[in-house]
């Protein structure tokens, strides 16, 4: 029995562990600090599910508080970020396009150019012609 | 009625409790690989509310049946409650903030509710 709980307890910990490197490379690659902080809250509930998944090992119940806190601090850290830098500066050399206020067209934002050649390019806007080679 | 041995029940929680960490942890898993590999804000955003708080759910019911004292699991639907409560509120937090600095392709929305020709008071869109 126990060694069964030790190959199910070491399978969920991988899997655990390779979706809180998931969310890492999600908070490295942007495009926007929302994806971040989406990454984020992915990461602390990772971190939550690590805590459970080692108290349910070793059957203790002294780290459960953590996992109040933990709950408490993403949600805390998500709401900030949403609420006071969703609206990230414009850097000079990525976008050029800065005029918002045309009316019907709302300019979908151009954070990174050079990551609109990758699989996630739905939300960089393609058609800047005047900053493609 | 046949005698059931004293370590049936114990044996029988470990086993559910087992069961519900893998899917707990497989959850997850999914969760993070489709915040990997979606590709737009709204889509990581299902892809990190919905998978990932059953995910966390079913890893607090592991754990709460794996060492059965019930303080512990009371603390433990403190943490279902909150991440329950909380989950929602920030996917909208996040969803409305993209919205309004134009990180949402509008397009992809087949009902789009935030559209201002639809609605009187929409969010500082069209003119």
């Amino acid at each position: 029995m126990e060694t069964v709980m030790l190959v199910v307890v070491a399978v969920a910990a991988v899997l655990v562990a390779v979706a809180a490197l998931l969310a890492l490379v999600r908070i490295e690659r942007g495009p926007s600090m929302l994806d971040r902080a989406l990454g984020l809250d992915l990461l602390a509930a990772a971190l939550v599910g690590v805590i459970a998944i080692e108290a349910a090992w070793l059957r203790r119940t002294e780290t459960i508080p953590i996992l109040v806190a933990l709950s408490l601090v993403g949600f805390v850290g998500s709401v900030a970020i949403s609420r006071f830098a969703a609206r990230e500066p414009a850097e000079p050399d990525a976008r050029d396009d800065a005029d918002v206020g045309d009316g019907e067209e709302r300019p979908v934002a151009v954070l990174r150019v050079e990551d609109a050649g990758e699989d996630d390019g739905t939300e960089e806007s393609p058609e800047t012609p005047e900053e493609r080679p | 009625m046949t005698e059931i041995e004293p370590g049936f029940w114990t044996a029988l929680a470990d086993v559910v409790a087992a069961l519900c960490l893998l899917a707990g942890a497989f959850l997850t898993f999914a969760a993070g690989v489709g915040a990997l590999r979606f590709g737009s804000l709204l889509a990581r955003m299902h892809s990190v509310t919905k998978p990932q708080v059953l995910g966390l759910v079913l890893l607090l019911i592991g754990l709460a049946l794996r060492v059965r004292s019930w303080s512990a699991v009371a603390m433990l639907a403190l943490v279902v409650v909150f991440q329950l409560a909380t989950a929602p509120v920030a996917a909208h937090l996040l969803s409305r903030a993209g919205f309004r600095t134009g990180k949402v392709d509008e397009s992809e929305l087949v009902p789009n509710q935030m559209d201002p020709s639809d609605e009187a008071d929409g969010p500082q869109g069209g003119a």
